[in-house]
């Protein structure tokens, strides 16, 4: 019997979160954040199907409207970092993780969180995208899937990065099967319509498919599209001042998920010169992300691949 | 006949400056200028002195727009006679510095142009920003540099708004002209934005080297979007937004907006809309540093300027 004929039973999902300002200037997150707080003081507890937690994961970031203060929260949440002491001179975004991962946590325990869902922007033109650090989670994958089928204004695509749950640094692996919904392009500190309307449309039908999931209906198997990270690629730079000698080709720039392949441009040079592509064919996505020129990314690159989901239901007591 | 009286004849212009980094992170201009601080064989013309400038080094270093106030505005009267003191705002102190090297503003030292290299979020394409409608140097250089861009489109805007104008770094000099270049995210350095500032500047300074070589540049008008009003976000008692810019007028700089256009979207999925008299040309709209300046988009009108022909004044 093929994988996808197959049919899974798992536990209900009792309890979701959704997070924004995880960066303070990834501005959609916080708009959707706030709106459902709205929601919730409007309606009460029955705004939505199941209980959800809402909460902005940096709010002293959101307040300056920075992507951090003293540390990308969103590299804190490995356990390594989680466990380490708190002292006085500890960044203040590990300290926030550490308490994000009381609220929501903790990760790895049976009392964690059923699902994260962290709102993200992007200045990368990468539509909508879906970000799981493992490749094996079904519940995630089926969400996934639906999304897909249910979005057709922008492209939606899925991204894994395949790393043990203890090493995943993102909030979203404090939950038992959380993603990170990442909506581009759009600049840092600005709000598009365009792009709210894309994300909170996402976490609508995110909820909409685990009351479905939750009341029974079965969710069909099959395959579907990721791209797993391989590997990340930075700006040519000048070897003693390190900055950059070049911008992202005008031909590569804004097609994030296209095929690169040998000989295709990758930089334009100050001086006139184009950069190409030498290596095995692969897709391209982060390209010219404004916070990844300090980790030194001009892209990351990855492999298409195809992931077989059984069909799920929900465990009946 | 030709009209041999009504040439304006001015003074050559000898020093031209370049400044980059106004705001740390809008890169275009961060770059262009650190690029020709290093090799300046581009932008070399025959006897003119340029001068590339990193206006706001400490800015630049952390990739943020300012570090206390914003530079873009510290060049007023009062910030520049100020007296030196301890504790003041790095800008101030940094607009004084500026002021000495290239000023004083308003006499007859000051350099003769400063172009203030400036990115926006917003879709304004390549804009030419002028401060004054009469500065006939001024007109005719974005009337040469329009046509040497085309079909590129090059807009100007004008903002001599006696309440909404302010006090520019390059306003110290006698002839300023803002370079804005859109849209760029805040950090990001995107090649075709680049590019288009760079041959703006080459087109720029081409104009400067001809009419110091004593090229008479005939009468001309100039197509301009003159500075109206600032309008903000609909906001709650707390000072919050409560709408975004509407996906209809998002990324629409300088087209028309009438009376019934859809201006904002709330959270919540209703529009607002437009309920001026008079058709008006927005511009910024949506830019991401005028959020804590109070403003979602600026309106224009449309106007014609008329420019004598100049020359340089014979010795």
């Amino acid at each position: 019997m093929k994988p996808s004929m197959a049919l899974a039973f798992l536990p209900a999902l009792a309890r979701m979160a959704v997070s924004g300002g995880t960066h303070g200037n990834e501005l959609s997150g916080v708009y959707v954040v706030q709106e459902m707080e709205q929601q919730r003081k409007e309606t009460g507890e029955h705004a939505w199907p199941i209980p959800i937690t809402t909460v902005l994961s940096n709010p002293r970031a959101v307040r300056e409207c920075r992507r951090y203060i003293d540390r990308d929260i969103n590299r804190c949440f490995n356990r390594a970092t989680l466990s380490s002491p708190i002292t006085d001179s500890s960044p203040y975004e590990v300290r926030r993780a550490q308490e994000l991962n009381n609220l929501l946590g903790p990760k790895g325990s049976t009392d964690a969180m059923d699902l994260i869902c962290d709102l993200h922007n992007t200045t990368a033109n990468m539509g909508l995208t879906l970000i799981h650090y493992t490749t094996s989670d079904w519940v995630t994958l089926h969400i996934c899937k639906y999304l897909q089928t249910k979005i057709t204004k922008v492209p939606v695509r899925v991204l894994v990065l395949d790393v043990p749950i203890s090493d995943a640094y993102s909030l979203e692996s404090v939950s038992k099967h959380g993603f990170s919904i990442e909506v581009g392009p759009q600049p840092h500190g600005v709000v598009r319509a365009d792009i709210y309307t894309i994300m909170k449309e996402a976490v609508d039908l995110t909820i909409d498919w685990i009351h479905k999931f939750n009341s029974g209906t079965v969710f069909e198997g099959g395959d579907v599209e990721a791209f797993k990270f391989i590997k990340s690629v930075d700006y040519p730079r000048d070897p003693e001042t390190r900055t950059l000698t070049a911008a992202i080709h005008p031909q590569l720039q804004d097609r994030d998920f296209c095929l690169l392949k040998r000989g295709d441009p990758l930089f334009l040079s100050f001086s006139g010169e184009t950069v190409k592509y030498e290596e095995e064919p692969l897709h391209p996505f982060f390209i010219n992300e404004a916070a990844y020129y300090e980790k030194e990314i001009a892209f990351h690159l990855g492999k298409k691949m195809m992931l077989t989901i059984p069909s799920v239901q929900v465990q009946k007591d | 006949m030709s009209s041999r009286t009504n040439v304006s004849c001015l003074h050559e212009a000898r020093r031209v400056a370049i400044f980059g980094g106004t705001h740390g992170n809008e890169m275009s201009g961060i770059t262009l200028v650190n690029m020709w601080k290093q090799n300046s064989a581009e932008i070399e013309r025959n006897g003119l002195l340029i001068k590339p400038f990193i206006s706001n080094p400490k800015a630049v270093e952390k990739c943020i727009r300012y570090i206390d106030t914003d530079l873009n505005r510290a060049f007023t009267p009062e910030n520049l006679s100020a007296p030196d003191v301890e504790g003041r705002l790095y800008e101030v102190q940094r607009a004084k510095e500026i002021n000495r090297m290239f000023g004083p503003k308003g006499s007859s030292d000051a350099y003769d142009v400063i172009f203030d290299l400036h990115n926006t979020t917003s879709n304004m394409g390549s804009t030419l920003i002028l401060e004054s409608s009469t500065d006939l140097f001024n007109l005719q250089m974005v009337h040469y540099i329009k046509k040497a861009m085309a079909p590129h489109t090059c807009l100007v805007l004008l903002n001599e708004h006696p309440q909404l104008k302010y006090s520019t770094t390059r306003s110290v000099a006698k002839h300023p002209i803002g370079l804005e270049v859109g849209p760029q995210p805040q950090g990001v350095l995107r090649s075709n934005v680049f590019e288009s500032m760079r041959t703006i500047l080459k087109h720029a300074l081409d104009f400067i080297e001809f009419f110091n070589s004593g090229v008479e540049f005939p009468p001309c008008t100039i197509d301009v979007f003159r500075v109206q009003e600032r309008m903000d976000y609909p906001r709650d008692t707390n000072g919050n937004i409560t709408a975004m810019v509407h996906p209809h007028l998002q990324d629409c700089d300088w087209e028309p907006l009438n009376r019934g256009d859809p201006m904002f979207l709330t959270f919540d999925g209703r529009t607002i809309l437009y309920e001026g008299a008079n058709t008006v040309y927005p511009t910024f709209i949506n830019e991401a540093a005028y959020y804590e300046k109070q403003q979602a988009f600026t309106t224009t009108c449309r106007e014609i300027l008329a420019a004598n022909a100049i020359r340089k004044a014979f010795k």
